[in-house]
């Protein structure tokens, strides 16, 4: 089959951008959309050109670097998978198709369509983990979990941290990558020790970087994991008693 | 270590800052956003309870005195004679201007920090998947909303052309009412600023829920049937009222 591209190029971050037009030739419908960005970039190597930079590392749909806006949808036109795994088949013959990078303030271009995510790292640093010595494993199912918060705490964690969420949402806002994040460790017994500090500090930190939400539930159908808007609302709640607990007699309640 | 006896023990010579609770939960979005729906919630409220006591106008006078002078009337001296005339319904008001206040100054200042969170706009076609035209249109359905309470307050509060109908008369709140909606551009706009209305309450009515964590999947679903069910509610009536008396209905 035969498409014409229209690509976001930028050589750098303080370089201006604009979008270039290639005719791409002969491409095989069973090829994922980066399969197609790879042959474009050997001819264009071929040619003598810059190749188009763009992120991609397990293409299997779960390491969360490829992701771009293909035809002003993150991920492109197939809903529930990463860009890798999207693939032509999707796409008509003679179909022209517009690639740009995220757009975000949090997300500056590094280079045609790669963008900086590094402030999704901030707002981990903050609070996204648990702190537990180390030493020996403990015995597996030595604090009990009920299999439906389990599986819940799983939905969260599912997050690949692509940035499709901040990308799809019109006021650029991470409060769909927050929330998963918060929502995994908050839900489990294991993040209950650190849950107000950790609620408070990641969301405070998202803010500095990001819009908010204004519940437009883009994020949700952006997301590659599905990952529902039923988290945003578990945070906004542990925001609020984050506020009001007194956390020196934490331990006397819940 | 070094306990407070150290001599070279670094003193703090200032304490850290700290806000009030409620300054340091409104200066985070996700704060303002419950703001939003705490403040949304006395407006929905105020909206039905403005919009059963003016049904009152369907009814027939009392001894020559329409019933709705005497809902004002009644307004004017609630809980009198407990508390003076007019007190508590200024208590009552408010309450509104803050809950209003509030409100305007959340959305606006959100939209500030969503401006400056997505400078660059997307080139290509954008395909909405899940916001609708309530959702995406909610900054100009509130302006629209903050022009038409102008209006409303000038024409059948204080009564200033050319807002207010010639005749208007403090205190004659069914004459008013009658006079105002007899002029037809009147009506249009009232109509108008209901329409406005309808896709802000639509989405604000759900989208509180969300702010303020409100989520159970027995639930979810309820959520936008209450919001619909919340818009006609207070839509429908609004509507129906101007235009009866366009019409001739009411006051012919």
């Amino acid at each position: 089959m035969n498409i014409t591209l229209q690509v976001w190029r930028q050589e750098s971050a303080d370089r201006p951008g604009r979008f270039v037009t290639y005719q791409v030739t002969d491409i095989e419908p069973d090829m994922s959309f980066l399969e197609m960005l790879d042959v474009l970039n050997e001819r264009l190597i071929a040619q003598g050109e810059e190749p188009i930079a763009f992120d991609h590392d397990c293409r299997e749909g779960i390491c969360g670097s490829c992701g771009v806006m293909i035809d002003g949808l993150p991920h492109g036109p197939q809903l529930g998978t990463a860009t890798c795994q999207l693939h032509m088949r999707k796409f008509r013959d003679g179909d022209t198709i517009v690639v740009e990078p995220w757009r975000a303030a949090a997300f500056p271009v590094i280079k045609d369509l790669v963008v900086d995510r590094s402030a999704f790292d901030k707002i981990i640093e903050a609070g996204g983990y648990i702190s537990v010595d180390t030493g020996s494993a403990p015995d597996a199912n030595l604090i009990p979990v009920p299999k439906e918060v389990a599986d819940t705490a799983f939905d969260a964690a599912a997050c690949i941290g692509c940035g499709a969420c901040v990308a799809a949402c019109p006021n650029g806002a991470a409060n769909l990558f927050t929330a998963a994040k918060v929502a995994h460790l908050n839900l489990l017994p294991q993040g209950q020790a650190e849950r107000w500090r950790r609620t408070e500090a990641m969301v405070e930190t998202m803010e500095q970087y990001f819009g908010s939400c204004t519940n437009h539930g883009e994020c949700e159908k952006a997301c590659p994991k599905g990952i529902s808007i039923d988290f945003i609302a578990m945070m906004n709640r542990d925001y609020a008693k984050a506020k009001v607990k007194n956390r020196r007699l934490l331990s006397q309640s819940n | 270590m070094g306990g407070p006896d150290r001599k070279d023990e670094l003193v703090a010579t200032e304490e850290r800052r700290r806000d009030p609770w409620f300054v340091d939960f409104y200066r985070s979005a996700v704060g303002k956003k419950w703001v939003m729906a705490l403040s949304g919630i006395v407006l929905l409220g105020y909206l039905v309870a403005h919009m059963i006591g003016n049904l009152k106008v369907f009814l027939p006078a009392v001894d020559g005195v329409p019933e709705l002078d005497l809902y004002a009337q009644a307004l004017r001296s609630l809980l009198f004679p407990i508390a003076p005339h007019g007190v508590v319904l200024w208590i009552l008001r408010v309450g509104l201007i803050i809950a209003f206040l509030l409100h305007v100054h959340a959305a606006y200042s959100l939209t500030i920090m969503n401006r400056r969170a997505r400078p660059v706009d997307y080139a290509g076609p954008r395909q909405y998947l899940a916001a609708n035209y309530a959702s995406r249109t909610m900054r100009w359905s509130g302006v629209i909303v903050i022009l038409f309470v102008i209006f409303h307050l000038a024409d059948l509060t204080w009564g200033i052309q050319p807002a207010a109908p010639d005749s208007w008369e403090h205190g004659q709140v069914y004459a008013n009412f009658i006079a105002t909606f007899s002029r037809p551009w009147v009506t249009a706009f009232y109509v108008l600023a209901q329409l406005a209305l309808a896709p802000h309450i639509f989405h604000g009515a759900w989208s509180m829920f969300q702010s303020m964590g409100v989520n159970h999947p027995r639930f979810n679903r309820w959520r936008r049937y209450f919001a619909v069910a919340l818009t006609a509610v207070i839509v429908v009536p609004n509507v129906i009222m101007p235009l009866s008396v366009l019409l001739g209905f009411v006051g012919a």
